[in-house]
This record gives C-alpha cells, sequence and structure tokens, in this order.
C-alpha cells in the first residue's frame, strides 16, 4: 500500500492505494495512524478511493484506526469509499460505525 | 479450461504473499465457468480468506507447512478444499462479529465473509491433516454478488 498525505484546514488527509491486506497494508495503515497520534494529528479523514483490495485483516485495521483515534479523542471519517470495500463494511453491520463522504470539502467541513 | 467439468490443485507454503495467487486463480476459474466479475470476485475474495485462515490460524506461520487448496469444477457447481498441516481449531469458538460486543473487534470476521459470498462452508478435521475447509458455490445461478443481500 502506498500513502501520501496532506493537510487541509488542520485536518489530516490520508489518501490510501493499493491493498489493505493481511500481512500488507494493514499493518502499515496501523503503524501510519500510530505515526498521527504522536504526531497530534487527531483528526483524520482517509481517502479510500485508490484501495484496490480490502480483506477482513483490512478492515479490521479500520476498526482498529477508528478505536485508537476515537480514544485519543479525535475523529476519523473515511472519503471515496469504494463499492467492494463498502459491501464489505455493509455486511458486518460496520457502515454504520464510520462516517462516510464522498466530497472532500464537506467531509473536511464536517470536522468543524 | 473445460467450464464444465475441471480438476485444479494448488500448493502453496505458507506465506501471506502466496495468497493472491490462490485468489486470483479462484476468480480466473469462475469467470471461466460463467461467474460474473462480482460474483468471481466475491468467491476470490472468499477463498482469500481461507487461505491466510489456514497459513495464520492453521499453519501458525510457519513456512515448512504447505496450504493445499483444490478447485472442482462440476455439474454447475465449485467446490474449493483448503487444509493446512496444523493442528486444527474450533469454528464454533470463533464470535459473531454482528454482535453489539463484538462489532468493533479487530478480528474475527474471515468466516462470517466465506458464509457471506459461498454457498456452502463447512470445516473438517482429518485425523493428523490439519483443518480442512471445504466451500461450495451455486454457478447456475451467475449471480454470486446478489447473494450477499
Amino acid at each position: 500500500m502506498k500513502t501520501t498525505s496532506r493537510n487541509v484546514d488542520g485536518i489530516e488527509i490520508l489518501s490510501l492505494q493499493g491493498k489493505i491486506t493481511i500481512g500488507s497494508g494493514d499493518v502499515q495503515l496501523r503503524d501510519l495512524i500510530a505515526q498521527c497520534m504522536s504526531d497530534g494529528k487527531n483528526n483524520i479523514l482517509l481517502d479510500m478511493s485508490g484501495v484496490s483490495t480490502i480483506d477482513s485483516s483490512g478492515i479490521g485495521e479500520l476498526v482498529g484506526s477508528f478505536t485508537t483515534v476515537t480514544n485519543r479523542g479525535g475523529r476519523l471519517k473515511l472519503l471515496h469509499l469504494p463499492g467492494k470495500v463498502t459491501d464489505l463494511l455493509q455486511v458486518t453491520q460496520l457502515i454504520t460505525v464510520f462516517e462516510v463522504h464522498d466530497d472532500e470539502a464537506k467531509a473536511v467541513a464536517s470536522f468543524k | 479450461m473445460n467450464p464444465e467439468s475441471e480438476h485444479i490443485e494448488i500448493t502453496i507454503t505458507s506465506r501471506f504473499e502466496n495468497i493472491e495467487l490462490v485468489q486470483v486463480i479462484a476468480e480466473h476459474i469462475c469467470e471461466c465457468a460463467g461467474l460474473d466479475d462480482d460474483g468471481s470476485h466475491w468467491v476470490g475474495m472468499a477463498v482469500r480468506e481461507g487461505v491466510a485462515n489456514a497459513i495464520k490460524h492453521g499453519n501458525r506461520l510457519d513456512t515448512r507447512k504447505r496450504v493445499f487448496t483444490t478447485f472442482d469444477v462440476k455439474e454447475s457447481r465449485l467446490a474449493i478444499h483448503i487444509r493446512d498441516e496444523g493442528e486444527g481449531f474450533d469454528p464454533a469458538q470463533v464470535a459473531d462479529p454482528l454482535s453489539p460486543i463484538n462489532i468493533m473487534k479487530t478480528s474475527g470476521r474471515g468466516i462470517f465473509y466465506m458464509k457471506t459470498f459461498m454457498d456452502e462452508v463447512d470445516f473438517s478435521f482429518p485425523d493428523g491433516r490439519g483443518t480442512e475447509l471445504v466451500m461450495r458455490k451455486n454457478l447456475a445461478t451467475r449471480d454470486g454478488a446478489a447473494e450477499q443481500d
């Protein structure tokens, strides 16, 4: 998995590209979120548009990331969720846990 | 590949990077047998989860141990057998990921996804031969994605 990050109005936008699967992007995502917490970047928007594959481990890491950020008093939201990732979140009822946005500007504004 | 009747075997060592190889083969078999792209994708996803379980929970990441996968297409049905060389485990002990107390857990969704995307999922424990997962899919429906709803 490749990631790029940028900050918009105090919101850390992390763009994830590639696979979030067991033994690959799952650990990277965990480390990425840990680094954000370490840097005091507690409001995070994960841009998922570049995610090509995700499995149960990747879904688990999304849940773990949400918990980590929330426990630190921050918020983690999802942007541009691919259809198949949406399907996986829906069947496990996790879609109700995450706040999902399709528009970046509106997503950033929702943190205010 | 003969879409009406085919038997394919693949053996991998217990490395996560080998999972995708089995997944790609699964998706290709489904496409050749007439499943649409979505249906093939979800079967591939179920296979990914099964192989990942075999590597992680069955063989416990021991790269000396192998994962054996067979695909059998016959009379519009696909049967997938995934066997590891581990100690076996009790699938009944896997918690319901939809339960409110489990929904925020970071693991425990793999078998649920397999059961969601396949028609039948069964585990058996041949003596001294690890865990064997059997998954079946009716290819005649030609609509794998719709069955998850």
